[in-house]
């Protein structure tokens, strides 16, 4: 075959252009969610539009947002981590008791990072090191993390941290602008990074979409998996010290149920939940239209319950509407 | 019996198929042939329901039939066995067989024992050994199509699509296999079978249609006809040498494999590989041979022998340390192991060279772009943009993707298993020429192939493996298919 056969036909790198692909995206979509969620809040309440009651609101989605930006990776390479809230309680529990023994704030943070890195190790190393199915062992790590914050806790409760540790969920950096906000914004950054511009990221993608051909391509399924494991038990320790610090208290109920948001958020966010494919940016705007739901009701004093069921409902129809679209056009296409 | 008359159908900026006229009649063969992506399965995808035509019409004895579903089309009595049938692992082969249509007792249960039987009486009418309370997942490829043959009976087909049936079987079981085809042929069966094996299409077709770009170009009686004649039809060139070997100098050893042992796999392999060599390895189906060379690449642990690269002792315990040593593996199983399916194209071909492309871990997508296209352009790869994705290819494009990913890591050893296996002519000759020129540039090459011209044609020494042993190592000069045919089914000369 001569060079110039292999030349006749050129292939062009991609399909749309960047514009058209930004517009079809989930992210489109989901801006425009987030636009309607918040000028419903306009519209109802007089009070959102105030620069602190605003700032108030982004409290409801740092922490957990997160958790959502390491768990994402997991989802994204068709694992899960249902322990991540769990990893939370443990790491404020721990928190607690070296802050009861006389640790300062430095000793803290790091006893609230590294319980998360071990919890992360522990399901990392069962997942990937023995092989079994993280649903059932994250299930299982769930209730054994929690469990032993409640040995060592009972029914009390840690109080008293030092005043200079609030600074961690309770500071501003500038103005209305919370550390926790800060924090949000750069792991944001630094996950959307490593998800979609370096080369571990893409292996992420690789073994979501086929773990076998990812290992036959020489990609080290195992070892990637233990590091997103790793990682999502770093930012529940992370998210333990903010939490922890802007509670001012631990209780072995702290954070229950976190796990499901996180995984709404994840999944709403557009990341397939069977792995292969989604985005950090879609998890961004998922945190926030998450927050800004729950921050309305709560300014018009509706229930907890109630905002809840709407999540739930949020999460079904935002996942069902481009299903329903593309179906009704087949039918109408047939017909 | 069935008849299509002036199908079209078009995919989002692709016409797959136009104008298609196709008769099929009981109790005779009619092969479909073209290279891939010419519309065939498109056309069996329209023939049982999953897609439905643009245009034109399909007849079932005469009256106008449409089969708005899958289970229109099995009613109707049209079934196919695809090139990757559905089969459920976890099921027993009788569960399997009934799927959807299992009988049924009064209290609206299902009948095991009526199951059970009926499925051994089909397994018995296909001459298939099998029992119906065997899970599937116990059963080998051939097997399993002779589950799927018997699925298809078991509706009560008239007419019967076999799409590539023969790609994965050994030669006994091709023998089989024809039996069978001949037997519904004798119940009056209309067949259709889709083949890229041309000594198989005369031996077992009786008419013949040839696609081209999503349109007929020919059809007829194969009696009146010629293999040159299909092949010029098919291509609408012509192909010359299909295996274009040039000779290439031959080097130094670069793999040395020497008392290479499996525990149930394979035992006491050692061969030689050279620089700008060709090493075919032949043997039937279950020879142990997808198993070295899986071995080789780090997938499967041996339990002895040693390997040397270069003259040095390397051990390679997974495949990425297979690929830092230089010996890269093109599977046979492409879909699950070759090519990540709901990736693109340059994902696909870059994954294991991202370090070429990146700069502390951050990838260029620049010169991502450009590896990924330089190496997808020198295999001649047809596809519309690099970030398609891999899985809207056909298995030919596919594949040249697969070893475009390979030799992006510039290997010194690449494993090619089946490497033409379901491809169309057009890539096979791609894939062939390259090999030939990989050789030339120095690259080693292990093919593994169950086709007899295919390692006549491109290796330069051949292995032949006999249940998990080495059966001898054969020159070139002088080899016969004989040879190769006798070596791996054991027959000594006097037989």
């Amino acid at each position: 075959m001569s060079s110039q056969e292999m030349q006749a036909r050129f292939i062009k790198d991609r399909l749309q252009g960047r514009g058209e692909r930004l517009l079809r995206s989930w992210e489109a979509l989901l801006l425009a969610v987030a636009v309607i969620i918040f000028a419903i809040n306009v519209w109802s309440s007089p009070y959102f539009l105030d620069p602190w009651n605003l700032s108030d609101a982004t409290f409801n989605f740092t922490e957990k947002g997160l958790i959502a930006f390491a768990l994402a990776l997991v989802i994204i390479s068709g694992e899960i981590d249902l322990s991540v809230a769990a990893i939370l309680a443990l790491s404020s529990t721990l928190m607690g008791l070296a802050m009861s023994h006389g640790a300062g704030t430095p000793e803290l943070v790091a006893i609230g990072l590294l319980t998360g890195l071990a919890c992360g190790a522990v399901n990392g190393f069962l997942v990937s090191g023995l092989g079994l199915p993280s649903i059932v062992v994250t299930i299982g790590t769930m209730s054994l993390f929690r469990g032993i914050a409640f040995i060592i806790l009972g029914d009390k409760a840690f109080t008293g941290y030092p005043s200079d540790f609030a600074w961690f969920g309770q500071g501003y950096v500038f103005w209305v602008i919370s550390f926790e906000l800060v924090l949000f914004v750069l792991t944001a950054v630094v996950f959307a990074v490593l998800l979609h511009a370096t080369s571990f990221g893409r292996t992420v993608y690789a073994i979501g979409n086929n773990p076998m051909a990812a290992r036959f391509s020489g990609v080290r399924v195992e070892r990637v998996k233990f590091i997103l494991f790793l990682l999502t038990g770093l930012m529940s320790g992370l998210a333990a010290v903010c939490l922890t610090s802007r509670l001012g208290s631990t209780r072995p109920s702290i954070a229950t149920g976190w796990e499901l948001e996180a995984v709404t958020m994840v999944v709403l966010g557009g990341i397939n939940i069977l792995g292969g494919s989604g985005r950090i940016g879609g998890v961004v705007l998922a945190a926030l239209i998450m927050g800004m739901v729950t921050f309305g009701f709560g300014l018009l004093n509706v229930p907890g319950i109630v905002m809840s069921i709407f999540v739930g409902l949020l999460l079904i129809l935002v996942i069902a509407v481009p299903k329903l679209v593309t179906r009704i056009r087949q039918v109408r296409r047939k017909g | 019996m069935i008849r299509l008359a002036g199908i079209a159908k078009t995919f989002p900026g692709v016409r797959a198929l136009g104008g298609v006229e196709l008769s099929l009649f009981p109790g005779s063969v009619t092969a479909l042939v073209g290279e891939n992506g010419a519309g065939k399965s498109t056309l069996v995808k329209i023939l049982t329901g999953i897609y439905q035509p643009d245009e034109g019409h399909i007849e079932l004895d005469g009256r106008p039939v449409r089969f708005a579903t899958t289970m229109d089309a099995a009613r109707a009595g049209v079934t196919a066995i695809h090139q990757e049938t559905v089969l459920f692992d976890e099921l027993s082969v009788a569960e399997n067989i009934f799927l959807g249509h299992q009988p049924r007792t009064r209290f609206g249960f299902i009948d095991w024992k009526r199951m059970n039987a009926e499925a051994r009486a089909l397994l018995e009418r296909i001459g298939a050994r099998l029992e119906p309370d065997m899970r599937l997942r116990d059963l080998g490829i051939a097997n399993r199509h002779l589950v799927a043959i018997a699925r298809a009976l078991s509706i009560d087909a008239r007419v019967v699509i076999m799409d590539e049936p023969t790609a994965a079987l050994s030669h006994k079981e091709i023998g089989e296999l024809y039996e069978l085809v001949e037997r519904l042929k004798a119940e009056g069966k209309a067949i259709l079978f889709i083949s890229h094996k041309f000594d198989e299409i005369f031996r077992i077709a009786d008419r013949y249609t040839v696609f081209r770009d999503g349109e007929m170009v020919g059809a007829g009686l194969l009696a009146e006809t010629t293999q040159s004649e299909l092949v010029r039809l098919m291509v609408g060139r012509d192909v010359g040498q299909v295996f274009p070997k040039v000779p290439a100098a031959i080097g130094e050893p670069v793999l040395t494999v020497a008392g290479y042992c499996h525990p149930t796999e394979f035992e006491d392999i050692g061969f030689e590989l050279r620089r700008g060599e060709i090493l075919g390895f032949y043997g039937l189906i279950g020879a142990g041979r997808s198993e070295v060379m899986q071995a080789l690449f780090g997938v499967t642990r041996p339990s002895r022998g040693a390997v040397r690269i270069d003259g040095q002792v390397a051990v390679i315990r997974t495949p990425a340390e297979a690929v830092a040593r230089g010996i890269v593996y093109v599977p046979e199983d492409r879909g699950r192991q070759g090519a990540i399916i709901g990736m693109p194209i340059v994902s696909n071909v870059t994954l294991p060279s991202l370090y070429r492309t990146s700069r502390h871990g951050f990838i260029r997508m620049a010169e991502e772009f450009a590896l990924a296209r330089d190496y997808t352009a020198r295999l001649d790869l047809r596809a519309a943009a690099l970030d398609q994705d891999v899985g809207t290819l056909s298995g030919g494009n596919q594949q040249k993707v697969v070893i475009a990913k390979w030799l992006a890591t510039r290997p010194k050893v690449i494993i090619l298993d089946e490497p033409t296996k379901g491809i169309d002519i057009g890539s096979k000759a791609a894939v062939h020429a390259f090999m030939s020129e990989l050789a030339g540039q120095g690259l080693s090459v292990i093919m593994v192939s169950s086709e007899i011209p295919e390692i006549m044609g491109m290796a330069d020494r051949v292995v032949v493996m006999r249940e998990g042993r080495m059966a001898g190592t054969f020159a070139r000069d002088g080899l016969t298919p004989e040879i190769l045919v006798r070596a791996a089914a054991g027959i000594g000369e006097e037989a």
